[in-house]
């Protein structure tokens, strides 16, 4: 196992290598990151190359990657222009820890933005995870003990609708109906934008309250889906032999499927959690931008569209890591879950 | 076919049996599969809606702008309300769904070709071909497709000049998107032609082939993908779906296919600024997704239940 683990996490590499190239170059291509710097004003073109010089993105998009991964400290750059290379290089490169300064936001390190914005993108993932996990459990539960029955036809057609909206649709329908009706109707209503109310501030009750939205809209699709896959798991399970023998000793039906029958059924579903986090980082984006939650997603937005590379690739970086991270810890914890499975 | 409901004796209905083809058999699985009827008929209405709708609007009424008449609730003049800038909404819903379906289609057969070639080639060929392709189709698995066609809307965005085609002007972005969907979303269908073409290649049909001395291309088109055709087509009709989708999550975020040219997502772009003040804006447009969207889960389900060969009728 773990000669396994050591093999993959080699493996793993050369693929982030290869993405970050590619992604490195569609960024640095796609635009001009100083045309946006002079705010209003035309900026002088003396102006415009010195800055770009400044930033080195006058070099070669592949000299650019080799300095944005290993940085430019062991080498000389030409800073004012003359065609000598005088001053050394200051920047340390990813490699070593540094994502380089944000082209936005001038002078901050774009490790620092994305740091600010982590934690409240995590504040929507991981309950929306559990959430996710919980609903589909009871869900695909339900509906596999009345199989045929009204609530489980019911259901199959709820999920088969919630499993074709787009998260931007859930989002707006359950915007319309729980904040704009319920204060129509006088109910209390639910928050629609941001993570508090600027006028009581900040506290766990206002983020709290702020967070049901968002994460109703990036829910609903994964428990839809995985609802059906606990269903038709929790039937094959049920007909297995083991449960017959179970019965026949007299267990109680709670203790057969909770206990016996569910800890077979709900395996799989590890392996397509584990296997989710694209999905559901990409729906935090959408969710984001919607609710205009100061997280990530809404990072990336905003510097994606301006071109700063230092910024977006750090993020995309981070993003990929952790979806490697995750195959992975995904495949340990189903082979540490079911013996029978090895790797070698 | 009708003859062999009246049939009633085993030994008699397994002789009529073997005188159905493949394709009968498909589709009396299919007619049987309620859903997926359902969904093969709401799909012919939504296309009838926007194709056949063409003919009471014209597009340059769906692209008339007048902020006079902006934000107008749905009224006898405007069905389905105007927009922002004063657009009918009735109208730009027909001709965004025409766009939509266009971009979901044309998308899915640039997934099909490199999705079947990246597969074919990685599973016939094996060793270097192999693992090289399947790196590659896994880096472009690790980062979440939403990120990618975002990056890759930006790289594209305004590279590609208005095209005219049947009288009529494509905005060059929705190439791009067709594009930018068809690269991101053929991991899927490599990965499953690879794993049928690995099992069929050691078959003796294939094994016969070789030694009449097929050539590799030849063995490829006219042996191993006609037996691996079931799974494509699943997986291109849910493909469509995914790309429509993917369509409206770009140009919901502002970096897909841009105004004048209407599509059911750029309709929703902004409409949340309008949640309290005009829901028209998102309700016609983003229930028209959703029911496409379920139309096509639907029919992709009835076709893989149909085209299953191991399941008995």
């Amino acid at each position: 196992m773990t000669r396994y683990i050591i093999r993959r996490l080699l493996q793993a590499i050369p693929l982030l290598f290869f993405i970050s190239l590619i992604l490195f170059m569609l960024m640095r291509a796609s635009g001009d990151p100083v045309s946006t710097m002079g705010g209003r004003r035309q900026m002088r073109p003396e102006d415009r190359e010195r800055l770009a010089r400044q930033l080195g993105l006058d070099k070669p998009i592949i000299i650019q990657y080799v300095y944005w991964l290993i940085g430019n400290d062991w080498t000389k750059v030409d800073l004012d222009g003359d065609g000598v290379a005088e001053t050394p290089g200051t920047r340390k490169g990813v490699l070593r820890g540094e994502l380089g300064k944000s082209l936005v936001k001038r002078g901050q390190e774009a490790w620092d933005i994305i740091w600010e914005r982590l934690p409240n993108t995590l504040l929507l993932m991981i309950p929306a995870e559990i959430v996710i996990v919980v609903f589909s459990l009871a869900i695909g539960i339900f509906s596999a003990l009345r199989q045929y029955t009204l609530a489980d036809h019911a259901i199959t057609a709820l999920s088969f609708i919630g499993y074709s909206m787009p998260i931007f649709f859930v989002a707006l329908v359950s915007m319309y109906i729980f904040a704009v009706k319920f204060k129509e109707w006088g109910l209390p209503y639910l928050p629609t934008v941001g993570m508090f109310d600027p006028k009581v501030g900040k506290t766990r009750s206002q983020v709290a309250l702020h967070m049901i939205l968002p994460i109703v809209s990036i829910t609903v699709i994964s428990v839809a889906g995985y609802s059906r896959y606990v269903r038709s798991q929790m039937l094959e399970t049920i007909g297995l032999d083991y449960i017959r023998t179970a019965r026949a000793k007299g267990l109680t039906e709670r203790s057969i499927i909770f206990l016996h029958a569910l800890k077979n059924a709900a395996l799989p579903l590890v392996t397509i959690i584990g296997l989710d986090l694209p999905l559901l980082l990409s729906g935090a984006l959408v969710t984001e931008r919607i609710f205009a939650w100061p997280g990530m997603g809404r990072l990336f937005l905003d510097h994606v569209s301006r071109g700063d590379v230092p910024v977006v690739m750090g993020i995309l970086m981070l993003i990929s890591i952790a979806v490697v991270v995750f195959q992975l810890l995904t495949d340990i914890v189903y082979a540490w879950l079911d013996p029978r499975i090895r790797y070698e | 076919m009708a003859t062999l409901e009246t049939v009633d004796l085993g030994s008699a209905s397994q002789i009529r049996r073997e005188s159905l083809t493949v394709r009968q058999l498909v589709w009396r699985r299919f007619r049987r599969h309620k859903m997926a009827m359902a969904g093969a008929v709401m799909l012919c209405l939504l296309i009838l809606y926007s194709f056949g709708g063409a003919l009471f609007f014209t597009e340059e009424y769906a692209n008339h702008t007048d902020t006079s008449l902006r934000l107008q609730p749905p009224s006898r003049e405007h069905p389905f309300g105007t927009d922002t800038v004063g657009r009918d909404i009735l109208a730009r819903t027909i001709y965004g769904g025409q766009i939509s379906l266009l971009i979901g289609l044309s998308a899915v057969v640039i997934s099909i070709v490199v999705g079947v070639l990246v597969g074919a080639l990685s599973g016939y060929y094996g060793g270097l071909t192999d693992s090289l392709l399947m790196r590659f189709t896994e880096a472009m698995f690790t980062i979440p497709q939403l990120f990618l066609l975002l990056v890759m809307a930006k790289f594209l965005a305004g590279k590609v000049p208005t095209i005219q085609l049947l009288g009529r002007s494509f905005s060059g972005s929705v190439v791009v998107i067709i594009g930018i969907i068809g690269i991101t979303s053929w991991m899927y269908l490599a990965r499953i032609v690879r794993a049928d073409i690995l099992s069929l290649k050691e078959r003796e049909f294939i094994v016969a082939a070789h030694t009449i001395g097929t050539r590799n291309g030849a063995i490829i088109i006219r042996h191993i993908l006609p037996n691996a055709m079931a799974p494509i087509i699943v997986a291109a009709t849910l493909g469509v779906a995914a790309a429509i989708l993917s369509e409206a999550y770009i140009s919901f975020l502002g970096l897909g296919v841009q105004p004048p040219t209407a599509t059911w997502g750029n309709m929703l772009e902004g409409a949340y600024n309008y949640i309290d003040s005009a829901p028209w804006l998102w309700i016609f447009p983003g229930s028209l997704i959703v029911l496409t969207v379920l139309s096509i889960n639907f029919l992709g389900d009835g076709l893989r239940d149909a085209l299953d060969p191991t399941t008995i009728t």
